[in-house]
C-alpha cells in the first residue's frame, strides 16, 4: 500500500482512516458530529472539508489534510525511515505495524516537498491516527531533515501538528531528545531568515507542543483544537480545580496570546498562500 | 530521623546495632573488637549488595529522597560566593527555579537549578519543585545574561516535570519550554548540565541542553515519570516499578545510549546520607568538565552542541519485520 503512495507522488483520494468517524453507522454513510450531535451525510461532510455546520472541525488524516492544502500532484515525499524499538518496549513493535496498516504512513508524519498555491514549501503533516501522532526518533529525524532541506533550498516550512501523544513514550529518552533535535533544526532554519508556519490542529499537546510546533514565526490554529502542554485530565487531577470553560482550546490560546490567529479549514489554503506571498524573496514563486 | 526505604531496612538495623554495641563497649570498657569487626564486614557486604543492585524504581526513590541535596545545597557547598538573581521581568519570580551568579574556584559562572523544598512548608513555597513558565523565562534570561558576559553556565536539574496547572497553561508552559530548549541550544558560552535527582521530561530538558551532561548515580531521566507511564499503560500508577524497568531511565542506560557523558558516583547509600562527600565529588566533576568545555573555541561550541543532539535517534531505512 505504501508503495502505491510512493511511486505516485500525486496524493491519494481522500480515505477515511479516522476511527471516530466510523463509530456510529457501520455502513459508513453517516457520521455524528461530536459537538452538536447532528447526523451528517459523509459525502456532504467530505465536500464541507469535514467541518460540521455547527463549526466543529473533524480530525483529518494526513492524506486528507494534504489533499486540502497542497496543489494537486505537487507532493513529493521524502525517502522513508522506520521506527525501531530501541528500548524493547512491550507491544511497541505490533503497535507500529498496526499503525502503518491503519494509516498507510511509515510513521506519524507525512513529509515532503509540496506546493501551496504555487509556492514551493517543505510540508509536514502529523497524523493523530498513528500512535496518537506522537514523536519518536522517526518523526524527529524526518522533521529535522525537513528543516535541513528547506535550509539548503531556501524554502519555507509548513507543519500541521496534530500530535496529541506528544513525545512517544515507547522510545523513552530518545523521544525526549527529539524535542531538542527538532527545536534546533527550527533554530538553524530560522536564523537563516527563512519562514516557518506552524499550524496547530486538534490536538497539539505535550512534547510536540513544547518543541517545534511552538517555534513558528507564525502560529495558527484550527478552531476548537486542543492545545497545551499537560493534558486536561492531568491538570484537573493535579490542581483539584474545575477547568475553566474552553480550557486549552485554540480560542483559549488566542486569548492568552499563544497563537497568532485561528484559521477555519476552508480558509486555510488561501491564508497560507497569502502568508507565503508576504515572505517571497527575489523573483517570486 | 532520616527516611529509610524498605530495602534499606536490614542495613539500617544492622548499623544501629553496631552503633549501640560500640556505645555499650565504650561505657563498659570491654574488648569486643573482633565481634565489631565482623559486624562491620557484614554491614559492608550488605551495603554493597543493596546499593549496587538497586532496581530502576529503587533508584527513582533514591532520587526523590527528601534529604537529598538540592540545587541551593550544592550552591552553598561549591561556590565561594553566590548572588541570587530573581524574576523573569514579565510576571513574577518562580521559587521552583533558582539562579544567579556564583564563583566556582575563582571563576564567575551563571548557576541555574530547579529547587525542591525540604519539608511541607518549603515545598509549598517551591511548589514541590515544579516550575511555572516564569521559572523557565527566568532561566532563559539568566542564560542570555551569561552569554553576554561570557560566563559558563551550570544547571542543576531535579524536576519531575513542569507544573501542570491552569495558570501555567494560560501563561504558555509548552511554548516557553520550547523557547528555552531552542535558545539554550544556541547560547555561545559553555554549558554544563547535571541531573542531580529527577529528570522528568520537557521540564528537565528545558534547562538540560548542554555541552556536557552529567548525571548522579541515583538519578533518573526520561520522557515520562514511571507513575505516568504506568497510568497510561495499565491505568494503574502503583505499577510504577514495572514502568521504571521499561523506560530505561538509569544513568547506566543513558550512558550506554550516549545521552549523558558521565555518571557522578554518590557516597554509598546515596547523596542524602553524606552531603559533604557528595559535595566534594560534585566539585571534582564540575572542575574537570568545566575545564574541558571551557577549552572549546567559542565558535565551535554551538556547532558541536547541535551536532551532538542531531545525532540522537534510532531508526532504520528497512521496515520492521512483522513478527517482531
Amino acid at each position: 500500500m505504501l508503495n502505491v503512495f510512493r511511486s505516485r507522488p500525486k496524493y491519494a483520494k481522500v480515505q477515511r482512516t479516522d476511527g471516530e468517524q466510523r463509530r456510529e453507522f457501520p455502513d459508513n454513510l453517516w457520521t455524528r458530529c461530536d459537538r452538536c450531535g447532528q447526523m451528517l451525510y459523509n459525502k456532504e461532510l467530505e465536500k464541507a472539508m469535514h467541518v460540521c455546520a455547527c463549526g466543529h472541525h473533524f480530525r483529518l488524516s494526513a492524506y486528507q489534510r494534504l489533499s486540502m492544502v497542497a496543489d494537486e500532484g505537487s507532493f513529493i515525499p521524502f525517502a522513508p525511515v522506520y521506527s525501531v524499538d530501541p528500548l524493547g518496549f512491550p507491544g511497541y513493535g505490533e503497535k507500529l505495524v498496526k499503525a502503518q496498516e491503519l494509516t498507510g504512513l511509515d510513521d506519524a508524519v507525512l513529509i515532503g516537498h509540496a506546493q501551496i498555491d504555487g509556492y514551493r514549501v517543505i510540508l509536514a503533516i502529523i497524523d493523530f491516527s498513528f500512535i496518537g501522532g506522537s514523536m519518536g526518533s522517526v518523526v524527529g529525524e524526518q522533521l529535522t531533515r525537513g528543516f535541513e532541506r528547506a535550509l539548503e533550498e531556501q524554502l519555507p516550512v509548513v507543519i500541521f501538528s496534530g500530535g496529541g501523544g506528544g513525545a512517544r513514550m515507547h522510545e523513552g529518552i530518545f523521544s525526549l531528545m527529539q524535542m531538542a533535535k527538532t527545536a534546533q533544526a527550527v533554530g538553524r532554519h530560522s536564523r537563516a531568515g527563512l519562514l516557518y508556519i506552524s499550524v496547530l490542529t486538534h490536538p497539539t499537546m505535550g512534547g510536540i507542543y513544547a518543541s517545534f510546533s511552538s517555534l513558528g514565526d507564525i502560529i495558527m490554529a484550527e478552531p476548537g483544537a486542543l492545545i497545551g502542554f499537560a493534558g486536561p485530565r492531568i491538570v484537573e487531577e493535579t490542581t483539584k480545580q474545575k477547568l475553566p470553560e474552553g480550557f486549552q482550546t485554540a480560542e483559549f490560546a488566542l486569548e492568552h496570546g499563544m497563537v497568532d490567529m485561528i484559521v477555519k479549514r476552508d480558509e486555510m489554503r488561501s491564508t497560507l498562500s497569502r502568508l507565503l506571498r508576504y515572505h517571497v524573496r527575489g523573483e517570486g514563486k | 530521623m532520616i527516611q529509610v526505604y524498605e530495602w534499606e531496612k536490614p542495613l539500617v538495623e544492622l548499623e544501629e546495632r553496631i552503633a549501640d554495641l560500640r556505645k555499650f563497649v565504650a561505657s563498659q570498657g570491654i574488648d569486643f573488637n573482633k565481634e565489631l569487626t565482623e559486624l562491620e564486614k557484614k554491614a559492608e557486604r550488605l551495603r554493597k549488595e543493596i546499593y549496587e543492585n538497586l532496581t530502576p524504581f529503587q533508584r527513582v526513590m533514591m532520587a526523590r529522597h527528601p534529604k537529598r541535596p538540592t540545587a541551593l545545597d550544592y550552591i552553598n557547598m561549591l561556590f565561594e560566593e553566590f548572588d541570587e538573581l530573581h524574576g523573569d521581568r514579565t510576571y513574577r519570580d518562580d521559587p521552583a527555579i533558582v539562579g544567579g551568579i556564583g564563583v566556582f574556584e575563582g571563576q564567575p559562572v551563571t548557576v541555574i537549578g530547579s529547587q525542591k523544598g525540604r519539608d511541607t512548608k518549603e515545598n509549598l513555597v517551591r511548589n514541590f519543585g515544579l516550575p511555572h513558565p516564569e521559572g523557565y523565562r527566568k532561566a532563559l534570561r539568566l542564560m542570555k545574561q551569561a552569554e553576554k558576559f561570557h560566563r559558563p553556565i551550570i544547571t542543576f536539574i531535579d524536576v519531575v516535570g513542569a507544573y501542570p496547572g491552569i495558570e501555567a497553561e494560560e501563561r504558555g508552559q509548552g511554548l516557553v519550554i520550547a523557547e528555552c530548549i531552542e535558545q539554550m541550544s544556541f547560547i555561545s558560552t559553555p554549558i554544563l548540565c547535571i541531573i542531580t535527582g529527577e529528570g522528568g521530561s520537557g521540564g528537565a530538558l528545558a534547562i538540560g541542553v548542554g555541552d556536557r551532561i552529567l548525571m548522579l548515580e541515583h538519578a533518573w531521566y526520561s520522557v515520562i515519570s514511571p507513575e505516568m507511564c504506568a497510568t497510561i499503560l495499565w491505568r494503574d500508577s502503583s505499577r510504577a516499578a514495572e514502568a521504571a524497568e521499561l523506560l530505561r531511565l538509569t544513568p547506566a542506560d543513558l550512558l550506554k545510549f550516549g545521552i549523558i557523558d558521565d555518571v557522578i558516583t554518590e557516597p554509598i547509600g546515596g547523596a542524602h546520607r553524606d552531603h559533604g562527600t557528595m559535595g566534594q565529588q560534585m566539585r571534582a566533576f564540575i572542575r574537570r568538565y568545566l575545564a574541558e568545555i571551557s577549552k572549546i573555541p567559542a565558535d565551535e561550541l554551538v556547532e558541536r552542541r547541535l551536532a551532538r543532539f542531531r545525532a540522537i535517534g534510532k531508526f532504520t531505512t528497512e521496515r520492521m519485520p512483522k513478527n517482531e
